[in-house]
């Protein structure tokens, strides 16, 4: 079948509660998601076999939209005008998902270089061993017996360098013999993407006592980083070995169209692709109850990092711990004794499922997922950075300008656009509430365009564009992304009530409308034209993206939300004294129409 | 009749349960199938393979590591005790002599002519599993361990910290709704399960602690007390390794909580007598709750039923509300609305109605609910 013959397109996500199918329909020259069903994930006892989960999901979908598309337990391909799809595609972050542990030489660049392939690659990464990681050489042998991860990416120093420091973790690793962690009968997959001169040593160390795959070197030269031989062949191992021993999925992986792809790999794959055909810096982020996914690309580098223990439910209690207790206050218009905040955020914990009833409530979940997301960031900064241990060259006048290799690659004056899914941004009772909680969290600077994944739709199209990029574009920009509005913060700092900013955003059919901002104040402009030229003149001092003082010409797009001018400033700090922070953030939260008066 | 599905903790006054005891690795099992087993009893043993120590030969000789093999004094496979020399070189004058200590005592198991290092591992550590609850062995899982079967009353807690263990049950308090103070537990209690009522605070669990007694069973804590015991604050809800001197289990939450009168009522009716207390949690996919099991026929009950639980609500079911405003409350179910109602935070969500102890009737998403044993 040609690609061009797609018309009728199903495709689902396995995740580890809920299994959700999503219906494409070729309406004209354009794509629609038309229907979309969920069914509880069938992984775990008594059904173990995720493809009942998978038909549950699809037999809703059969219902909603009058459409057969299963024959028994098998999907009717091609479609014939009113039954069947023409294709079946798939993602999973089912049983936990891919969890892996890498080693590398040293830990700020192999070490790091293989972190990022693994993260790139969807996988979740237990630890990172390094020679120079700061632990005593048996603490990370027992380590690596303790962890029982899916695979294992081994990798450590250039071609041709030396091979003392990866033969050495190969020895830890041979003398830990590590299990993988489902099947018990299987040797544990390990991936050799170090130094090509080592490769007869570790076969000799590694070759029997484990799945040992080889691959190209994944930093090839102190100043190259070559990650997708090693992810291509992590990929192939998750689906070979550890979908083959998760209940159901060598049944899944006969139904579907095209290859399974991990969960995350294929929210990154549709932010590359929404981030190349814009041309756009953009930060995604998907925070659950348990973890937090972020996904950026910043001048064509793709960059992934999950931060296991963030989320809104399973793991509030850690981002209560990480973050601090008075780090959570700080975002509360009101007053709360800590032991109270102290238990109801174990609560949430012990009870997950809960939801907020009232308003208070609502606002300490939307404190603490500020948080959740500023320490994912924070953890995401310092991995999407540029390869530590390059020479640079200096001139003279350098000199005095002292900047260190591995600077993040993260600007947030350079991003463009931010996408939030998760319960918390994506159900919030008011898209104000998603807006602001992405704008605290990530204090964006000059003009950044915000939107967020209303029904997590981008694992489903991330594989779908595997097959059919148009197809998997068009459902994102027409039925996924809810456009919120766009940002416009001045960076800078300045007198409270001083003018700061002068703006006009004029839209294709020449309606204008403008103002002022001045600092320390937040304004809301509703603006829901999907495309419009921002004029903004900031005063000397305060730099829009074009320098202190210069005027800045830019696209924007309104949205549900509309424009939001933050005046607050950057570096953005809130007010140390309490009383004085809470009416700000009273004066702010009403400005944005946050929350019932 | 409308109902909804609602997962509840288990409170049963007698139950068959079955407990997989199982070996992390293959090992020997000491069970048959049909053989009757004390909790203590070891059912299944199995050798954990020893520690492993690298040392790097070559950078303590100063040699070249493809020279290590002529300055050994043991080879692969050899024994070891701690301290006796493992390499040393053989310099002209003795003077210069350096040897190369074993820091542990074992057996070397690799020797690298690449990185220098010499791998020693100690001896294996012996790892019994034992049966924790008294019942009959009913399956063999072979190389691992067993099933045990056991007829009992069953309840399940909400949250706890520390691992399994085994005592008398004592009910140190006279009502749920009493809080368990450092008076109330007295050398009595010594290798016993204590359980209080709506509360324990942190000088009542250090008591407990210093008495030894081996479980606190109540119905709230103070997160900030946790933290005072741990040392630390629990970010993820996956305990039971915690050592800090006796088990605990939170029935209700964190706060002042009283203890269900059911579940009080229960553990008051097995005063006295052998229970297993687990407080291992894990609050993930395949959630585990910690627990307390008491082998055999509470008083007033002469039939065992199997897990009776149904799974779903329906008017005039008792409930417990577990989330502000009306955190602890208990009341009936009066409806259940089908459709979606916008409640104070301004969300939508499907809620129920219920009725109140005074009459009073509030509306409450059906998330923020608890079914309770009638």
């Amino acid at each position: 079948m040609s690609k061009k013959d797609l018309e009728i397109i199903i495709a689902t996500d396995c995740g580890s509660t809920t299994t959700k199918a999503i219906l494409i329909e070729k309406k004209g020259d354009t794509y629609r998601q038309t229907f979309r069903g969920e069914a509880p994930t069938t992984v775990e006892a008594p059904f173990e076999d995720v493809t009942k989960g998978v038909l549950n999901a699809i037999t809703e979908v059969e219902e909603l939209s009058g459409r057969k598309i299963l024959d028994g337990e098998r999907i009717i391909t091609p479609n014939d005008g009113k039954t069947g799809v023409d294709i079946y595609v798939s993602t999973s972050s089912a049983g936990g998902g891919l969890q892996m542990m890498v080693a590398g030489a040293v830990k700020a660049m192999t070490g790091e270089s293989a972190q990022r392939c693994a993260l790139g690659a969807g996988a979740i990464v237990m630890d990172v061993l390094a020679s120079n990681d700061g632990r005593a050489d048996h603490e990370k042998i027992e380590r690596i017996r303790q962890l029982r991860p899916d695979m294992m990416l081994l990798s450590g120093g250039t071609d041709g360098g030396t091979v003392t420091h990866v033969v050495e973790l190969a020895q830890f690793l041979k003398a830990a013999d590590p299990k993988p962690r489902l099947g018990a009968s299987y040797k544990l997959p390990v991936i050799y993407a170090g130094n090509n001169k080592a490769r007869p040593q570790i076969t000799e160390i590694l070759g029997d006592r484990t799945a040992l795959i080889v691959t190209e070197n994944l930093r090839p030269s102190l100043e190259r980083e070559n990650l997708m031989p090693a992810r291509h062949k992590i990929h192939d191992i998750f689906l070979e070995h550890v979908m083959q021993q998760a209940p159901g999925y060598p049944k899944l992986m006969k139904m579907v169209g095209a290859p399974i792809m991990p969960t995350p790999a294929a929210v990154g794959s549709m932010t590359e692709k929404f981030a190349k055909a814009n041309n756009f810096n953009v930060l995604a982020v998907d925070i659950g109850g348990a973890t937090t996914d972020v996904f950026s690309v910043f001048g064509e580098v793709f960059n992934r990092t999950v931060s296991a223990n963030l989320g809104m439910s399973y793991s509030i209690s850690n981002v209560m711990a990480e973050a601090g207790l008075a780090n959570i206050l700080r975002w509360l218009p009101f007053d709360i004794e800590e032991q109270d905040l102290r238990n109801r955020l174990k609560n949430k914990m012990i009870r997950p499922t809960t939801i907020p009833q009232t308003i208070e409530d609502l606002q300490i979940e939307h404190a603490v997922s500020r948080e959740a997301l500023r320490l994912a960031f924070d953890q995401h900064k310092a991995l999407a950075v540029g390869l530590k241990g390059v020479q640079q060259e200096r001139s003279i006048s350098d000199a005095f300008e002292q900047t260190a290799s591995g600077q993040s690659l993260i600007s947030v004056m350079k991003l463009d656009y931010v996408i939030g899914s998760g319960g918390i941004l994506a159900h919030s009772p008011r898209r104000t509430q998603s807006m602001l909680m992405m704008i605290d969290a990530y204090q964006p600077e000059g003009v950044t365009r915000m939107a967020v994944d209303s029904i997590f739709m981008m694992p489903h199209l991330g594989v779908l564009a595997q097959i059919s990029e148009k197809a998997a574009l068009d459902v994102f920009y027409h039925d996924c992304l809810v456009r919120l509005g766009t940002c416009l913060a001045p960076k800078g700092l300045g007198k409270e009530g001083e003018k700061i900013m002068d703006w006009e955003v004029t839209t294709p059919d020449g309606r204008k409308q403008g103002g002022e901002l001045r600092f320390g104040e937040m304004q809301h402009i509703p603006f829901d034209a999907p495309k419009a030229k921002l004029s903004a003149r900031p005063v000397k001092g305060f730099d829009m993206g074009s320098g202190s003082g210069n005027r800045v010409e830019a696209e924007i797009e309104g949205g549900v939300v509309g424009l939001v001018l933050d005046g607050r400033g950057r570096p953005f700090s809130l007010a140390k004294d309490a009383s004085r922070r809470r009416a700000d953030l009273n004066k702010w939260y009403k400005a944005m129409g946050m929350y019932p008066v | 009749m409308a109902h909804a599905y609602t997962p509840g903790l288990k409170v049963m006054p007698c139950t068959v349960l079955r407990k997989k005891r199982l070996l992390p690795i293959p090992g020997k099992v000491l069970a048959s199938v049909g053989d009757e087993v004390g909790s203590t009893d070891v059912v299944a043993r199995t050798e954990l393979p020893g520690k492993v120590f690298p040392v790097n030969v070559a950078n303590r000789l100063s040699v070249a590591p493809g020279e290590i093999k002529n300055f050994m004094l043991k080879k692969e496979g050899d024994e070891i005790k701690a301290g006796e020399v493992l390499a040393e070189n053989k310099p002209f004058i003795k003077w210069f002599k350096t040897s190369v200590e074993s820091p542990v005592a074992g057996t070397v198991e690799s020797v690298s002519d690449v990185t220098g290092q010499v791998m020693l591992r100690e001896p294996p550590k012996v790892l019994p599993i034992q049966a924790y609850v008294k019942g009959r062995v009913v399956e063999v899982v072979p190389d691992f361990g067993v099933t045990v079967e056991s007829e009992g009353t069953f309840i399940q807690g909400i949250f706890g910290i520390g691992g399994e263990t085994n005592g008398e049950i004592a009910v140190a308090v006279s009502s749920p709704d009493e809080e368990l103070v450092e008076e109330d537990i007295t050398e009595h209690h010594r290798g016993k399960i204590v359980v209080g009522g709506k509360h324990a605070g942190l000088g009542a669990i250090k008591r407990a602690v210093s008495m030894g007694v081996k479980a606190v069973v109540v119905g709230g804590i103070h997160d900030r007390d946790l933290r005072q015991l741990l040392g630390y604050d629990i970010g993820v809800a996956v305990t039971g390794t915690e050592q800090i001197g006796t088990t605990l289990v939170v029935t209700e939450g964190f706060g002042m909580i009283p203890m269900a009168e059911y579940t009080f009522r229960l553990l008051s009716s097995r005063n006295g007598e052998k229970a297993s207390v687990s407080g291992a949690t894990q609050i993930r996919a395949g959630v585990m709750r910690p627990e307390i099991i008491v082998p055999g026929y509470p008083k007033n009950v002469s039939e065992c039923k199997k897990d009776q639980g149904r799974g779903w609500i329906e008017p005039g079911d008792p409930i417990r509300i577990i989330r502000e405003p009306h955190f602890g409350v208990i009341g009936t179910v009066k409806s259940l609305p089908p459709e979606l109602t916008v409640i104070g935070s301004e969300s939508h969500a499907r809620v129920l109605e219920v009725a109140l102890q005074g009459g009073e009737v509030i509306v409450v998403p059906r998330a923020n609910i608890e079914v309770l044993e009638k």
